[in-house]
């Protein structure tokens, strides 16, 4: 597999300006409702790997949910700038959940 | 007793026997299946949070950078100055088998050959701590990614073990019970079956034997009682 894919960063222009030195594709979004159309609008567009800021990811759970089983995209969320929310670590820590049937480690 | 509309034969009990067969070895790969995945799968967590922390501490200390950029420079200046990125990034993806779980690798490929040739800006106009926040994130861009494999991979794996457990447990708890009770039902049935026939035939053979008997005894009676007329 040869095909190369885009990498994107969804967030409010703050967090996500940095990344745009880089060479990444940033999409500032400034609402909750335009981000999960961003991201539902990459997905389709076959993007690998999804940037999202928590603060955004904190009202769109369900999109999130949505994406968690395919392969394709990959969303992971970074903190935005106002600091981490820990839902990156609830996640995974939902993942183990989900995994064993109950909460270990 | 779920199972109880199997018919008693000869060739159920041959199936159902062969299928439990099936069930048990199924069961005892699942079984492993799953234990293995778990194993990865709780490797791979442990590598994720642990970078996971790094990766948003040192993220955190990016944003600090830009903070303190944006509050020396016009926020309309540090766009202009990002607007055009030097650097792309072309990312390909491969995937990896894990278990039977496809989990996405990726490999990243950056325009620019040096890593200190990213500023996408001249630096007259800017300030110090751009450039220190851009070298910080373009530091941290490397975890991002690998944090985004891992993480996917952990998710997928979530996935997959969920799906095992269930198979494993629908194995252990619905379909080996239940056609062990069936097995066992059939068995009793044919064990009856054969008793009522032995019984049967037990019962056959007496009237049978009593007939003979009665039969003999009017022949006796008939051979005494001719003897006894030619005696007198």
């Amino acid at each position: 597999m040869a095909a190369t894919y885009p990498i994107a960063v969804v967030g409010d222009w703050e967090s996500v300006m940095g990344f745009q030195a880089l060479g990444l594709d940033t999409y500032p979004a400034a609402s909750p409702e335009e981000a999960r159309q961003t991201v539902r609008r990459l997905a389709k567009e076959d993007c690998a790997v999804i940037y999202l800021t928590e603060g955004l990811a904190k009202e769109m759970p369900d999109v999130i949910a949505r994406y968690k089983d395919e392969l394709r995209p990959a969303i992971i969320l970074i903190p935005g700038r106002e600091g981490s929310l820990g839902i990156g670590k609830e996640n995974i820590q939902r993942a183990i959940e989900r995994a064993v049937g109950a909460d270990i480690l | 007793m779920p199972n109880i509309t199997v018919s008693p034969t000869r060739m159920e009990l041959t199936r159902l026997k062969g299928k439990l067969r099936t069930a048990q070895r199924g069961h005892k790969l699942l079984k492993d299946k799953r234990d293995e995945l778990m194993k990865q799968f709780l490797d791979t967590v442990r590598e994720v949070r642990a970078l996971r922390k790094e990766v948003e501490e040192e993220l955190m200390a990016v944003h600090g950078s830009f903070t303190v950029a944006s509050a020396l420079m016009s926020s309309a200046a540090i766009e202009q100055a990002l607007m055009y990125p030097k650097q792309s990034v072309e990312l390909g993806m491969t995937t990896q088998n894990i278990m039977s779980v496809n989990v996405p690798v990726y490999e990243f490929h950056t325009k620019t050959k040096s890593d200190a040739d990213i500023y996408p800006y001249g630096f007259a106009a800017t300030s110090g701590e751009l450039d220190a926040a851009v070298d910080a994130l373009g530091k941290v861009f490397q975890k991002l990614l690998k944090l985004a494999q891992i993480e996917k991979a952990a998710q997928l794996m979530a996935e997959e073990i969920e799906k095992t457990r269930r198979r494993v447990n629908a194995l252990e708890y619905v379909m080996i019970p239940n056609t062990q009770e069936a097995i066992r039902y059939i068995t009793m049935k044919l064990d009856e079956n054969d008793r009522a026939t032995t019984t049967r035939l037990m019962k056959v053979k007496d009237m049978i034997l009593k007939e003979a008997i009665d039969d003999r005894r009017a022949k006796n009676a008939e051979a005494l009682a001719n003897a006894g007329s030619v005696q007198t």
